[in-house]
């Protein structure tokens, strides 16, 4: 027993050294890691601009009817992101329209990620905007607001709060969806291990490793949402 | 200002839904005075509400004009967000901001649209909350307070504004009957302290004691409109008969 016990100890730690000490292998998913985490960061951003102007649009035309033209533009928008593959966008982007302006990968992921998420962010903030009591835009503009500022002050605050959850599951899938980013030979956490992998030709050990490292990010993402959730709700005690 | 100035002049004012096939308001003439409380009452779906909320274009009107302060607020070209300003409203369902405490309820629009310091409207909130009874509210949300306590902080912020007219849509419809009555003693001494008013209630109490005039709605028109003796001592169309036979 214990004899298999350190037998498995020294073939784990030998693949351990051989895939991430040795030739300093592990600096593949350190590297791999900061693209992930820069190329989320900055789709995030782009997707939550994107995505609130985008709702904002088809919910003001729902309401009031007005924007017509811009939300037309809008739900094409919304049609071909939610009804194309990520990894097609990305490759689209990449192979079609920016490589052959000499844009850099990163850049083409970060917005090809960010677009795709706006569409997402869109439906999930429309909907917040359209659950809020039809009476509190009225409250806003009897006491003289605008429609934008009545929006700004008190409509998406409250729709704000209301899809927090759901924004929140919207930029964890996007965290992982970031792993096609392969597909253009982009060299973020998954291709760091898939290069590991490459030149160690084992599996185990730079799989389960990118793996835990996604999960990490997640677990720790997560519980900034909850902080963020906890400090809003402060008004329904 | 003079009691006899007219704020408020409403003139051949329809709504219409459905191409017509619906007639909320089917043209209402109609003047408020400055320090007048007008009382509006009528049976449901008169249009009663339909009116009141066309007073500050929370309706747009199908024809007709609204003058208010001298301008026609119907008029396209005319800012209705300044004059909305002046002219407070208060819902029957409260429409506090729920992700706001009380003082910031009552004082986001002073700081935004008046320009005021936010210690100006601190200081104006505070006097006024003290005013209702209820200073020691000022940090608490919304949902922290009962519904008497909700339509108080409603009116007051509605009155930081410093309106020239108080527009009250069923301001005690949703209340539970026990807090009924600290509404309506704001209202009474709102009234008291010269405010103009128009008041769409079911409150005949109110009506009669608080009310300058009276008006009756009824299937989109003005039926009937005189002093509370008139209207509840001596009715005279039919319809403000049975009205009345029914609520008092």
């Amino acid at each position: 027993m214990l004899d298999a016990i350190a037998s498995w100890w020294a073939s784990f730690s030998n693949d351990f050294y051989r895939n991430f000490i040795l030739k300093d292998r592990w600096k593949y998913l350190a590297n791999g890691l900061g693209k992930t985490l820069e190329i989320t960061l900055f789709a995030v951003i782009i997707g939550i601009v994107l995505g609130f102007i985008v709702a904002i649009i088809c919910s003001t035309f729902a309401k009031t009817g007005k924007l017509k033209i811009g939300n037309f533009f809008c739900r094409i928008y919304l049609t071909v992101i939610r009804g194309t593959p990520m990894v097609i966008q990305l490759m689209i982007m990449y192979f079609i329209i920016l490589l052959p302006l000499g844009v850099d990968k990163t850049v083409t992921a970060i917005l090809a990620f960010g677009i795709n998420s706006g569409a997402y962010v869109a439906e999930i903030v429309r909907g917040g905007i359209m659950s809020v009591d039809e009476g509190q835009m009225e409250a806003g503009r009897s006491l003289g607001f605008g429609y934008v500022a009545t929006m700004w002050h008190i409509i998406l605050p409250q729709a704000f709060k209301a899809v927090l959850p759901a924004l929140a599951n919207e930029f964890i899938v996007l965290m992982k969806e970031t792993s096609v980013c392969a597909f253009i030979g982009l060299n973020d956490l998954t291709r760091g291990g898939d290069i590991i992998r490459g030149v160690t030709y084992s599996d185990f050990m730079p799989l389960i490793a990118v793996a835990l490292i996604y999960l990490a990010m997640v677990m720790v993402l997560s519980y900034f949402v909850k902080l963020l959730e906890r400090r809003l709700r402060s008004s329904e005690r | 200002m003079n009691a006899n100035n007219v704020l408020i002049k409403v003139q051949g004012l329809k709504k219409h839904y459905n191409g017509g096939a619906v007639k909320a308001l089917d043209g209402i003439d109609c003047e408020i005075h400055s320090g007048e409380v007008v009382v509006i009452i009528g049976p449901s779906g008169s249009g009663k509400s339909t009116f009141l909320r066309s007073l500050n274009l929370l309706e747009t009107p199908t024809e007709g004009s609204i003058i208010f302060d001298g301008a026609d607020i119907t008029d396209p070209k005319s800012n209705i967000n300044r004059h909305r300003q002046k002219m407070g409203m208060v819902f029957q369902h409260f429409n506090l901001f729920p992700h706001m405490t009380v003082l910031k309820n009552m004082t986001l629009a002073p700081v935004k649209l008046l320009k005021k310091s936010k210690d100006d409207a601190n200081k104006t909130a505070l006097e006024l909350l003290d005013k209702v009874g209820l200073r020691d509210r000022a940090n608490a949300y919304p949902s922290q307070l009962s519904g008497g306590q909700k339509q108080r902080v409603a009116i007051v912020r509605a009155l930081c504004m410093e309106p020239e007219v108080m527009l009250f849509d069923e301001p005690t419809s949703a209340l539970d009957p026990e807090m009924v009555g600290e509404v309506l003693e704001v209202m009474k001494a709102l009234a008291r302290d010269g405010m103009t008013m128009a008041v769409v209630t079911h409150e005949m109490g109110f009506a009669r004691e608080v009310a300058d005039r009276v008006i009756f709605v009824d299937q989109g028109l003005i039926v009937e409109e005189g002093t509370p003796e008139e209207i509840f001592g001596n009715p005279k169309s039919p319809r403000l008969k049975d009205f009345l036979s029914k609520v008092i």
